[in-house]
């Protein structure tokens, strides 16, 4: 293995392990507080036990998130010292103000977990929503460093040189927000759905079904709702990358020759010597209107983008219809919930719509690997977009593949223990929370 | 505003030192530690450190992004250089943080208990004995960014007697820390007694180690002596870290858990104030050409200030909670502490 393929990988494989971490370690101190709400309002112990059961699923993913992002900030120069020499005092300030949010959150984190009994009940459950909206914090922030990536701002580039650095407006660069969207609603909707599902599971084996139905509900609120906002964001993305990166669009799109009234191509395989899409369905003039809103407007195909600078076609545009596809899937099963909620209560109970949500466990995850496959692809060959290229960007020392298989090692025997640990602790569920009179006493 | 950067930087390196010392001192007194005496000394270091820890490690993130953000030069430099130690201390972080968390929310105490005490105790050392093989290749003159073969380029830069020296060093120191600490965490006499046995052991061991250093120093030819001794601040600094040795030993044989924190507390501060004063500005020493400096080596201007603002704003809201933090469970472990004493001398 080559070691610029070598550092590209060990980097996408450090993302793709965090993002998982950090999406369920800053959604679900939400679901925990409105457990937590419910326990102090309405005083259903199943509240309270739902509510210590999911801040212990918090640590895990929290530590393991704090850890693997402890490995990035170092990573960043480890892997890419010539991009951060010349990128870190620009994009530095979304950073800097995430550890502020990253350390609030640890802060909140310690009390919450540990502060069961020992403070005022209100005070107790708001450092859970402070641990929460600090991880939002953090998430949006760091995405905006992403997006500086995406959409250079904030200096001048003159004859290879930074000037007249501005962090502020680098970090409100023209991707921030679109990226900041979508990533949340993701965020939310991944991790509504992963855990609505392992509930449902346990619901399905007749296990606590009191206990699991409750976190269902939970969850499945949360990852619904962002679900069907979802698309909206992402159409708003859509026609941001249209206008700003309009080879990554031409890439995720697999749109190899510019064209009036272009059409969306969907599933296909890209071939990208003779720069066609085989076995692929056309919907004549769709990538216009999504791209500029209307069906006849011009979208730039590949071939007005130099071949130096043209990223791969394959992985973006398998991808992003990936992405889209189980995005699709997730907002028809949110559709079918709420039409549930509101005209067929009895569905709620039934086991082929819980069998749905088990399936749905995986997708959102998947999109969201999937569509960070999107961005970071197709923004190749430039690690900052237009400005450096990635080639240029990487670490002189030699031997980044054994460095990469080593990381492979660790991160695949983490999650392992992860995955081991979460099952261990649903299925103590009955023996930690299911004992209405020891819970009582305890 | 650049100073309140360099400031920052300062406190977060000598914070982290300070309370993730302590925190990896207790992993490292774990390793030390005959079996019988273990879980005892598990269970008083588990429930000291539970709450805080996770902050206590903020520090280091802290003090990396001002380095990226704020001297991105020496960011790049040691980044390049000093590659393989920080690969292996992120490896001790990951370990560490993984096996500490797992350990305490494995819902099914079983004989997985073992393996995460085992990861945590060793990654306790390992963390930061490179923590420190970092620290001294950064002052140790043998990084050389000019070089092009691999052997000078990436692994002299760092393996040399002084930086295993100073590594050991900060393994004890962290040790050190950690057995005063415990001393006030304990709830009965006999645990009490047992740390501060372990605090005279490890002050002795700091102190060899911490001589260890200038022998390696001598050996390589690195003018620690002068560095150190050659003006009046690090002499002074030197002298009353010694000389409150002596106090440390006196309020820790009369029972008080405080005083011998902040005793502690104190030498590790002066020990810091002795290298950092002869160096400043320099962060980096080269082998060849001029050294990497905090006044030189910075980010434009803009920079600085915004991110002098933001560590201010963030200061804002840290600090307070951090102390409510500190205060909260501190006050809690102690009323504990003297309930169970008094519950004691009443049987």
């Amino acid at each position: 293995m080559d070691d610029f393929l070598a550092a590209r990988s060990q980097m996408a494989l450090s993302l793709g392990f965090h993002i998982i971490f950090s999406c369920i370690g800053m959604v679900m101190p939400f679901f925990m507080a409105v457990a937590h709400y419910k326990w102090l309002r309405g005083g259903d112990e199943t509240y309270r036990n739902l509510t210590k059961a999911w801040s212990k699923g918090v640590a895990i993913f929290f530590a393991v998130g704090a850890v693997s992002g402890t490995v990035l900030s170092f990573e960043l120069g480890l892997l890419w010292p010539k991009f951060m020499e010349h990128a870190g005092p620009i994009f530095g300030m979304p950073f800097s103000l995430e550890g502020t949010a990253f350390f609030i959150e640890a802060i909140a984190l310690g009390f919450f977990l540990y502060g069961w009994g020992r403070f005022h009940p209100w005070f107790h459950w708001f450092t859970g929503v402070v641990v929460g909206v600090s991880g939002l914090a953090s998430g949006i922030l760091v995405v905006a460093a992403n997006a500086w990536m995406n959409s250079p701002s904030g200096f001048d580039y003159v004859n290879g040189q930074y000037l007249n650095v501005d962090p502020v407006r680098a970090m409100f660069n023209d991707a921030w927000l679109s990226q900041a969207l979508h990533m949340t609603l993701a965020a939310f909707a991944a991790t509504g759905f992963a855990v609505a599902g392992v509930h449902a599971l346990m619901v399905l084996k007749r296990r606590n079904i009191h206990f699991h139905f409750r976190a269902f509900q939970i969850a499945a609120v949360f990852g619904t709702v962002a679900a069907v906002l979802q698309p909206l964001s992402g159409d708003f993305s859509a026609k941001d990358v249209a206008r700003r990166q309009p080879a990554k669009l031409a890439a995720m799109e697999a749109h190899f020759h510019t064209e009036k009234s272009a059409a969306l191509v969907l599933g296909g395989l890209p071939n990208e010597k003779e720069q066609r899409v085989d076995y692929a369905i056309k919907i004549p003039g769709a990538l216009s209107f999504l791209a500029h809103g209307n069906f006849e407007q011009e979208v730039t195909g590949l071939d007005r983008i130099p071949v130096a600078d043209r990223p791969p076609v394959t992985v973006p545009h398998l991808a992003f219809q990936l992405m889209v596809g189980l995005g699709m899937f997730m907002m028809g099963l949110a559709l079918l919930y709420f039409w549930a909620l509101w005209r067929r209560p009895h569905w709620l109970r039934a086991d082929w719509l819980l069998k749905l949500f088990v399936a749905a466990i995986p997708a959102g995850f998947i999109a969201v690997e999937a569509g960070w496959t999107v961005t970071e692809v197709g923004r190749q060959p430039w690690i900052l977009y237009g400005i450096m290229r990635t080639r240029d960007a990487v670490t002189p020392m030699p031997g980044i593949a054994y460095s990469f298989y080593l990381f492979t090692a660790v991160y695949l025997s983490l999650s392992l223990v992860v995955i081991f640990l979460l099952y261990r602790q649903i299925k103590m569920v009955p023996e930690l929370y299911d004992r209405p009179a020891l819970v009582g006493a305890a | 505003m650049q100073y309140v950067v360099i400031i920052y930087l300062c406190l977060a390196i000598w914070l982290y030192l300070l309370l993730g010392g302590a925190d990896f001192g207790a992993g490292i007194m774990e390793l030390f530690t005959r079996s019988k005496n273990r879980s005892a000394a598990r269970q008083t270091m588990s429930h000291a450190i539970g709450p805080i820890w996770e902050a206590n490690h903020m520090w280091l993130i802290i003090a990396v992004v001002i380095l990226f953000v704020g001297f991105p030069r020496i960011y790049g430099v040691m980044s390049v250089s000093l590659h393989i130690p920080l690969v292996v201390m992120l490896l001790g972080i990951i370990a560490r943080g993984t096996a500490f968390v797992f350990r305490h929310y494995d819902a099914v105490k079983d004989r997985m208990q073992m393996l995460y005490n085992r990861i945590f105790a060793l990654s306790s050392a390992v963390t930061p004995f490179f923590l420190g093989v970092i620290a001294a290749s950064v002052l140790a003159g043998y990084v050389n960014p000019a070089a092009t073969d691999f052997l000078t380029a990436y692994v002299w830069s760092w393996l040399h007697w002084f930086a295993v020296a100073v590594g050991a060093f900060t393994v004890a120191l962290c040790g050190f820390l950690a057995s005063v600490y415990s001393i006030g965490e304990t709830h009965n006499e006999a645990d009490k007694r047992y740390f501060i046995r372990k605090t005279r052991t490890m002050t002795i061991i700091t102190f060899l180690a911490g001589a260890l250093v200038f022998v390696a120093a001598g050996f390589e030819g690195i003018p620690l002596g002068p560095w150190i001794f050659g003006n009046w601040v690090g002499s002074s600094a030197v002298g009353l870290a010694t000389l409150s040795l002596g106090g440390l030993f006196y309020a820790v044989s009369r029972g008080h858990t405080v005083l011998p924190r902040l005793l502690a507390g104190f030498q590790v501060t002066m020990i810091l104030l002795a290298i950092g004063y002869r160096h400043f500005p320099d962060f980096v020493v080269l082998r060849h050409g001029s050294n990497l400096s905090l006044l030189r080596d910075q980010a434009p201007a803009a920079t600085m200030q915004a991110l002098g603002w933001a560590l201010l704003l963030g200061s804002i809201f840290i600090l307070p909670a951090l102390y409510y933090l500190y205060y909260s469970f501190q006050h809690e472990a102690e009323e504990v502490a003297e309930g169970t004493t008094i519950a004691a001398v009443r049987k």
